[in-house]
C-alpha cells in the first residue's frame, strides 16, 4: 500500500512530466524574423542560350546521317551559357550569381532561390540578367518598391513575358 | 547521480513502476497512443491548401470535446515519445549499457530518433499553419543546399498560387507511411533482445495517459493561424521536441548545420566502438560433452544468444547448444542456467556445459572455497554479487567472503546449497543491480525466480531460506548494502544456529 507521501511524490513527477511537455511544446516562442525587417525571395528558372551559334549540316553531313535523321538540317551546340543574375537595392548590390546550367551537358535550365533579409520600407530595386554570350545583361528591370515588415516579395523571371516579374502584392 | 535520482524515484513509484524503467516501454506506448489518436484525427483530415488547415481548425473548435482532445493527445504523446526517447539514450550511455554486443540496438535506435522525428516534422506540415509554413519553407531550403534536383524544392513554395495541391497527398500519405517504418525500426531495435519490455506496468501506462489527457484539456494543442506564403512568420511557437532544428539554420548555413547533423549522429552512432575502460571478457562457450542440450541457457539469455541447432557430435540428444558471439555480452547467465555447473562434482572434468573461457566453474569453486577457508569468527556469511553493481569487495572481512561475478544471475543455485552444505559458512547474502534494473536485464528476475524455485535451475529445499537473504543495491546504495548485511548477520547470530554450527565446524 502507497503511502500518502508517495502519492504526493507521484503527483509531483506527472506535474514534471505535463511542465516539461506543455511549456517545450510550444515554448519558448522563436523569433524567425526581426519585426522591422522583410523578405526578398529571387526564384526563377532559365534556359540561357545555347553556347555558340548553330548552323545548318553540309550536304555530305547528312548524306552520312539514317535518312531519318536528316529531317534537321540545323545543329546546335548542347552546352548553354551561364545565366549571370544580378540584384541591387538603393544603388548597393544586394546579391550576384553566376548560374550554371543543370545536367551532365550543362544543357538544361540554370536556377535559382535565395531568401534576401531586408529592412522594410521604401526601396530602389534593380535587377539584371545575362543569358547569352558578351558582357552586357540583356534584362534589365528597376522599381520602387514599399515592403511591408514580414510581407515577401518574390521576384521572378520569365523571359516569354519580357524577363522579371516584381511580385508584391502586399505592399504598404 | 543518476542512481541516486533513480533511487528517489523508487521510492516514490516502487522499483516495480519506476518511469525511469521503463523508458523504452512507455516509447512503445506513446508510439501507439499516437496511432490510435492520430487514426481518428486522419479521418477528419482533408487534403489541399484551402481545407487542410479548415479541417484541423474543425476538430479542434467544432469537435473539441473528442476530436480536439485526441489532436492535443496526438501532439502531446508525439513530444512525450521524443521525451523518452532521450531519455532512454542517455540513461543507457550514462549506465554503459550501449557497448559490445548492444551495439545493435544502440545504433538502430539513433536510426529511429531521426525516423521518429522526420515523422513528427511531417506531421506539423499538415495542419498548414504558419508553424507548418515555417517549417515546411525552411526544411526544403535547408534539402537545397544538397546537390540532388535540378531546381530548388523551394521554388514550389514562393507563393500560394505556386503550392499544388498534391503537396497535401503527399504529406498525408508520408504520415501513415512514415509511422509504419518506425513500427519496423522498433522491431529491428528490440529483435536481439529476449523478453522486451514493450508495455509498461498497467498503474504507470494509466498514470502517463491521465497526464497527457489532463495537459490535453489543459492546454489544448492548436494551430497557429493559416499558412500566407506571402507573408514570413516572426513570432513562431516551437515545438522544440521536433522542431529544433530550424533556429539552427538561422544560426549557420545550411552546410553547416548538415555537417552538424551528419557529425553528431555518426559519432553518437559509433560510441560502441570508441575507446572505452570498458573491457568485455571472452563471450561464452559451449563444452558439447557436457552439454545435453536442455535448452535452460536459450531460455535465460537476454541477449538471444544461444540458440539451439541438431547435434553434431553423434551424442543421443537431439539438440545441441550454440553461442552466436556477436550477440553475447559476457553475462555468465547461461553458465548460471546451465545443471552441469553444479559444484556436487569431482574435481576431475568438472567442466560445465556452457562456461565463460576466463570464470570456468571450477575456478568460480575454488575461488569461493578459498575465500570460505580464510573466514573468522561466529557468524561467517558468503555474499555473491554482480560486477556491475554495488562494490562487494569493500564487504570483505573476518567473517565475509565475496565472489563477485559479471551478472548474479551467474551463479548456480547449487553454489548457495553447496557452500551451505556441511556449514561451510553460516549465511548466504546475495545481492546484484537494483531490483527491475539488471545491468544485464533479466538477472536479478532469474535469481530471484531460482531461489523461489519457480525457475529452472530451482534452488533445493534442503538449502535453508532463513540462511540466505537477497538485497538488490547499485553502486548509489552501497551504505544501505552494508546495513542489510549487518542486519543478516545479526539475525544469523540471535538465531543461535550459529553458534551450534561453530560447535559442528570444530
Amino acid at each position: 500500500m502507497a503511502k500518502p507521501s508517495q502519492y504526493i511524490g507521484q503527483g509531483l513527477f506527472y506535474a514534471l512530466f505535463m511542465g516539461v511537455i506543455g511549456y517545450f511544446s510550444t515554448f519558448p516562442a522563436y523569433t524567425h524574423l526581426p519585426p522591422d525587417e522583410t523578405l526578398i525571395k529571387l526564384s526563377f528558372s532559365h534556359a540561357g542560350q545555347h553556347k555558340g551559334a548553330c548552323r545548318e549540316r553540309t550536304p555530305e553531313e547528312l548524306a552520312k546521317l539514317p535518312p531519318l535523321q536528316r529531317k534537321v538540317t540545323t545543329v546546335c551546340p548542347r552546352e548553354r551559357v551561364d545565366v549571370v543574375v544580378e540584384l541591387e537595392m538603393d544603388g548597393k548590390q544586394l546579391y550576384h550569381e553566376v548560374l550554371r546550367p543543370a545536367g551532365l551537358a550543362h544543357s538544361s535550365n540554370s536556377s535559382i532561390y535565395r531568401r534576401i533579409q531586408v529592412k522594410a520600407g521604401t526601396h530602389t530595386l534593380k535587377a539584371r540578367l545575362k543569358d547569352r554570350d558578351g558582357d552586357d545583361f540583356n534584362y534589365m528591370r528597376e522599381e520602387t518598391v514599399n515592403l511591408a515588415p514580414g510581407r515577401i516579395m518574390v521576384i521572378d523571371f520569365k523571359a516569354a513575358t519580357g524577363g522579371f516579374i516584381f511580385k508584391n502584392k502586399n505592399a504598404i | 547521480m543518476l542512481l541516486r535520482f533513480e533511487g528517489l524515484l523508487n521510492k516514490i513509484f516502487g522499483n516495480d513502476l519506476n518511469p525511469f524503467y521503463y523508458l523504452g516501454a512507455l516509447g512503445f506506448y506513446f508510439f501507439w497512443i499516437m496511432v490510435i489518436s492520430g487514426a481518428y484525427t486522419y479521418a477528419f483530415y482533408e487534403t489541399g491548401k484551402e481545407v487542410s488547415y479548415a479541417s484541423v481548425e474543425y476538430l479542434t473548435h467544432e469537435q473539441w470535446y473528442f476530436g480536439g482532445i485526441m489532436r492535443s493527445l496526438h501532439r502531446y504523446a508525439a513530444d512525450a515519445l521524443v521525451l523518452v526517447m532521450l531519455l532512454h539514450l542517455l540513461r543507457e550511455f550514462i549506465l554503459g549499457r550501449y557497448r559490445g554486443a548492444r551495439w545493435f540496438a544502440w545504433v538502430t535506435g539513433v536510426l529511429l530518433i531521426w525516423l521518429i522525428i522526420t515523422s513528427g516534422i511531417n506531421g506539423y506540415w499538415m495542419v498548414w499553419d504558419t508553424l507548418a509554413q515555417y517549417s515546411a519553407v525552411a526544411t526544403l531550403e535547408w534539402f537545397d543546399w544538397l546537390p540532388i534536383f535540378d531546381e530548388p524544392m523551394s521554388r514550389n513554395f514562393v507563393s500560394n498560387d505556386a503550392l499544388n495541391d498534391r503537396f497535401f497527398s503527399l504529406i498525408s500519405f508520408a504520415h501513415a507511411t512514415f509511422p509504419l517504418f518506425v513500427l519496423f525500426f522498433l522491431w529491428i531495435h528490440i529483435l536481439h533482445i529476449s523478453y522486451p519490455v514493450v508495455n509498461p506496468k498497467r498503474a504507470l501506462a494509466l498514470g502517463m495517459l491521465l497526464a497527457l489527457l489532463v495537459l490535453a484539456l489543459a492546454v489544448p494543442a492548436l494551430s497557429q493561424g493559416q499558412a500566407d506564403l506571402g507573408i514570413e512568420p516572426r513570432n513562431i511557437g516551437i515545438d522544440w521536441f521536433y522542431l529544433f532544428i530550424y533556429p539552427l539554420l538561422d544560426i549557420g548555413s545550411a552546410g553547416q548545420v548538415w555537417a552538424l547533423v551528419v557529425v553528431l549522429s555518426l559519432v553518437i552512432g559509433a560510441l560502441p566502438w570508441l575507446p572505452t575502460r570498458f573491457k568485455q571478457i571472452p563471450v561464452a562457450e559451449v563444452s558439447l560433452k557436457d552439454c545435453s542440450g536442455c535448452t535452460r541457457c536459450v531460455a535465460d539469455c537476454p541477449y538471444e544468444a544461444v540458440v539451439m541447432r541438431p547435434r553434431s557430435d553423434g551424442m543421443h540428444f537431439l539438440e545441441e547448444a550454440v553461442v552466436v558471439p556477436d550477440r553475447c555480452v559476457s553475462c555468465g547467465i547461461c553458465v548460471g542456467a546451465c545443471p552441469s555447473s553444479t559444484p556436487f562434482r569431482s574435481d576431475a572434468g568438472y567442466v560445465s556445459g556452457i562456461e565463460m573461457p576466463s570464470l570456468p566453474m571450477s575456478g568460480l569453486r575454488t575461488e569461493m572455497m578459498n575465500g570460505v577457508a580464510k573466514l573468522e569468527g561466529d557468524v561467517r556469511v558468503m555474499v555473491f554479487g554482480c560486477d556491475n553493481a554495488a562494490d562487494i569487495g569493500k564487504l570483505r572481512g573476518k567473517g565475509v567472503a565475496v565472489l563477485s561475478l559479471p551478472c548474479t544471475a551467474m551463479l548456480p543455485p547449487s553454489f548457495i546449497e553447496y557452500v551451505l552444505h556441511e556449514h561451510h559458512v553460516d549465511g548466504v547474502f546475495i545481492t546484484g543491480c537494483r531490483e527491475n534494473d539488471c545491468y544485464h536485464r533479466m538477472g536479478g528476475l532469474w535469481t530471484e525466480q531460482r531461489l523461489a524455485a519457480t525457475r529452472e535451475p530451482r534452488l533445493r529445499s534442503r538449502a535453508e531460506r532463513e540462511r540466505i537473504r537477497q538485497f538488490w543495491a547499485s553502486s548509489a546504495d552501497f551504505e544501505a548494502l552494508s546495513l542489510e548485511l549487518e542486519s543478516f548477520r545479526s539475525s544469523l547470530a540471535e538465531s543461535g544456529d550459529a553458534s551450534k554450527r561453530v560447535v559442528d565446524r570444530e
